[in-house]
């Protein structure tokens, strides 16, 4: 099932602290980690990323693998210069109390990648 | 074509923006999501070592009629033992680097995975330079 970032942000009730206008982007599955080279090397274009990242490095790995959306988790927020750096890439950043687990759980019981 | 991207150690406000750069030559001119893909993978890491280890550098891309090629010079510290460095799961990150997520030992590992062929030179002290090239249609003709 594929689903568009404000979709997500409704349902879950997320905080968008960037690109809000890049809201209906599809979002075809997910991907978690913290670790760039992971992220870099194994996540899909379409997918939305759970980090509790929240520096912006994260920005151009998102832009970089045409990421649809990164849910910042934990409770974490994202740095003045991520956010910045994120409008000027039209990358979504969503903030999330939940942890990554959680999150993923709703995202799978919304359907998505099923 | 070639096109030159200068690199700045510890400018984590630029970084990335070398292999942004090069992914969207790439795309513009057209060539398949896979090869985007996996030069795009390489022009990051090899940028973000720069950032982190080098002292400042650059990034050549060149396009030709069968291969991208990426050439990535620094004038940084170098690597003493380059063959512990292509291991999976070695890494010499800072504290500090490894908090913002890099310091995996995936690095170099990745970059030799996703190029078809990965060139390494390097002498403690006096900076590294990385080859990689990438075949257009998938082999070598």
């Amino acid at each position: 099932m594929i689903l568009r970032v404000r979709e997500i942000c409704d349902l879950f009730n997320l905080d968008v602290v960037s690109g809000k206008s890049n809201l209906d982007r599809e979002v075809t599955g997910g991907y978690c980690g913290d670790l760039l080279s992971d992220v870099i090397a194994n996540s899909s274009a379409g997918n939305v990323w759970l980090t509790i990242q929240g520096h912006q490095n994260i920005v151009a790995v998102a832009a970089l693998k045409q990421i649809s959306a990164i849910i910042i988790v934990n409770g974490r927020s994202a740095d003045a210069e991520t956010v910045a750096k994120a409008e000027e890439e039209g990358i979504s950043i969503l903030l999330s109390s939940k942890s990554a687990f959680e999150m993923t759980c709703l995202l799978g019981q919304a359907g998505l990648g099923k | 074509m070639k096109k030159e991207y200068e690199i700045k150690a510890r400018d984590f406000v630029r970084a990335g923006k070398a292999a942004i750069g090069v992914q969207n030559i790439l795309k513009s001119i057209g060539f398949e999501q896979d090869i985007i893909r996996r030069v795009s993978i390489c022009a990051y890491e090899s940028e973000m070592n720069v950032v982190m280890h080098g002292a400042d550098g650059s990034l050549l891309l060149g396009v030709e009629n069968k291969e991208i090629v990426l050439e990535v010079r620094d004038s940084g510290e170098g690597i003493e033992d380059i063959e512990l460095a292509l291991k999976e799961g070695y890494s010499t990150a800072s504290e500090e680097h490894r908090d913002m997520g890099f310091g995996a030992g995936m690095g170099l590992p990745n970059m030799k995975k996703h190029s078809n062929v990965f060139e390494i030179s390097s002498q403690k002290g006096n900076g590294t330079y990385l080859r990689m090239v990438f075949w257009v249609n998938g082999n070598r003709e």
